[in-house]
């Protein structure tokens, strides 16, 4: 009969059955000048690891602050040199940086690049998590197989290829389908919920295959359905995650230019509708740069709109670190 | 009176061949056994002896494990559910368990208690609340917990999280509990205190305990079975069993020999 795998009242029998090894002393003192010599190398390269690490670490930190400080510099110049007010500079409805008078009211921008962030993330979001339970709990070889490859191969294309995509066939199907001019919110927040969505997909999978087994066996023990298992027990146990994978996509789409400016149009009247052609923070500052020259009024407001976008990467990045840090709701 | 007597001692579950099979490798070979009500049968036996996957086979969680196969007959009270057409939900309804970590929802203790009853069709909040605080008595928890029912069920040390699980099992109102290995990882006051709770369970419910531990199975159980290389060697009244075992090899573990 084996033996292996036996436990239990056995565990008394075998510390019995183990007698102590006696010490040997007979090599101590060789022992000790290697222990010690051994030591003083180990220290240097710990030195050394310890000093390389921070370097590394001091330059991140250093190039954050100094990116960080060059753009508000730049950006906070529109009100501080150049006198345009704050109110008037997020408020103002009218671009018109090369006027007389000259009207920097980059609301327009702001509100195109909200509208098609929020408006990408509620395409993309429940896809994206719907996606993500197939193929963790529903059909996970499948998912391992085929989907993942997939997913993985989607944030690989470059945004002009999504674009350009969306610039051929989306653009003139909602120009058809609505009579209007194709160029839309609607279109920006269609291309970008395509961008976001295996980002969305693949951090929500993440998410849903750490939740642990024992609660799934739980929830089935205790006579819950499998649909009832992924809905209240999964899917809640994982909805940090979940979140955060939604606030990283719209993060992304944020920050998108070049896909979405080849889609929305660019204009800065506000739109009526989300058919209508708008501006962002990003293709604002994309498509103007080349139009202005350092230190002018119309240069620093564009810097002002970069401030803003560094800024709002910083509300994700605080977004993203609350929910991180939440724990565990009681609901 | 003897009508009573008979009902105390009469079978609720009842198996015959029952085997279990893990791919091409056999874990549990034909075994017949036969669960008295309202009392607690404990299962002993080295690990890989098959006892939790016999147990595990009484409410189908095997079905979970890709490639098992569960083989034979496994009737309770005189209804065969080993068989696709007795819906799964209300077989786990009835046959409750506890497994051997504790694992609380990420709810609230409240949420934890009332997560089955919901499911099972309790939606009054009055009920609702009525069920949470019977069951966390039941489970000797409520004068812990009573001031904290909306608070983390994670924030619970780890014995009160596993009478917890046997709070929230309960709340289900199943006529079986499965127990597998429940107070293995626990330290010795808390499980002192889940064994009395086990004890006091029986007057409701029929106890089937899995346990590493021949003390534990000698002090709360009624009938114990040994179990071996995925067979049932020996199933006895627990006195009998660990004082005149049958079978040498009954005996041998028992005594320490091998295990």
């Amino acid at each position: 009969m084996s033996h292996r795998g036996m436990e239990g009242s056995a565990v008394l029998a075998k510390n019995a059955a183990e007698p102590a090894v006696p010490l040997q002393h007979t090599r101590g003192s060789s022992m000790q000048t290697r222990l010690t010599k051994r030591n003083r190398h180990i220290h240097a390269e710990n030195v050394i690891g310890r000093a390389i690490a921070m370097l590394c670490a001091a330059m991140l930190i250093i190039l954050v602050l100094s990116i960080s400080y060059f753009i508000a510099s730049k950006g906070l110049a529109t009100f501080f040199v150049n006198g345009v007010s704050l109110k008037e500079f997020l408020t103002g409805t009218t671009w018109d940086p090369e006027g007389e008078p000259a009207a920097f009211g980059v609301f327009p921008f702001i509100l195109g690049s909200f509208l098609v962030t929020v408006l990408a993330a509620v395409i993309a979001a429940p896809l994206g998590i719907g996606a993500a339970i197939f193929m963790t709990e529903i059909s996970p070889a499948f998912g391992k197989k085929i989907l993942k490859p997939v997913i993985e191969l989607l944030v690989g294309i470059p945004s002009v290829v999504y674009g350009y995509v969306g610039l051929t066939l989306l653009v003139p199907f909602i120009r058809e389908q609505f009579e209007v001019l194709g160029f839309s919110v609607l279109a920006g927040g269609l291309v970008l919920a395509l961008m976001i969505l295996p980002t969305i997909t693949s951090v929500a999978a993440d998410a849903i295959e750490a939740v642990p087994q024992d609660l799934r066996n739980a929830s089935l023990a205790l006579g819950a359905t499998r649909w009832q298992t992924i809905w209240h027990v999964v899917l809640h146990s994982a909805l940090p995650g979940c979140l955060t994978a939604v606030v990283l996509g719209m993060a992304r789409a944020f920050g998108e230019a070049l896909a979405v400016q080849m889609v929305i149009g660019n204009t800065t009247k506000l739109p009526e509708s989300i058919l209508d052609p708008i501006s962002t923070l990003t293709s604002g500052i994309t498509l103007n740069m080349g139009n202005t020259i350092a230190g002018t009024p119309y240069n620093n407001a564009l810097w002002s709109m970069a401030l803003i976008l560094l800024l709002m990467s910083f509300a994700f990045i605080l977004i993203l670190r609350i929910l991180g840090r939440r724990k565990w709701a009681s609901r | 009176m003897t009508v009573n007597i008979q009902q105390a001692q009469d079978t609720v579950i009842k198996t015959s061949d029952l085997s279990v099979f893990y791919g091409q490798k056999q874990a549990l070979n034909s075994v017949n056994m036969e669960i008295e009500r309202h009392a607690v049968t404990a299962f002993i036996g080295p690990s890989g002896c098959g006892k939790s996957t016999f147990l595990r086979s009484l409410n189908r969680m095997n079905e979970l494990i890709p490639n098992c196969r569960v083989t034979g007959s496994i009737q309770i009270d005189g209804i065969e559910v080993n068989s696709d057409a007795i819906p799964i939900e209300g077989l786990r309804q009835t046959v409750g368990m506890v497994f051997q970590r504790a694992n609380p929802f990420f709810k609230s203790i409240f949420e934890n208690i009332a997560f089955a009853p919901r499911f099972h069709g309790v939606k009054n909040k009055a009920d609702l609340e009525e069920l949470v605080e019977k069951s966390l008595r039941k489970a000797a928890l409520w004068d812990e917990v009573k001031d904290r029912l909306h608070e983390s069920a994670l924030a619970l040390s780890g014995g009160q999280q596993q009478r917890l699980c046997i709070a929230r099992t309960i709340a289900m109102q199943p006529s079986i509990l499965l127990l597998d290995e429940p107070a293995s990882a626990l330290d010795p006051i808390s499980t002192m205190k889940i064994e009395e709770l086990v004890v006091e369970l029986k007057q409701e419910y029929t106890i089937v305990i899995v346990t590493h531990n021949l003390h534990q199975a000698a002090r709360i159980s009624d009938h114990t079975a040994f179990f071996l290389m995925g067979e049932l060697i020996e199933k006895a009244p627990t006195s009998q069993l660990f004082t005149s075992p049958q079978d040498k090899r009954t005996e041998d573990y028992i005594s320490g020999k091998f295990g």
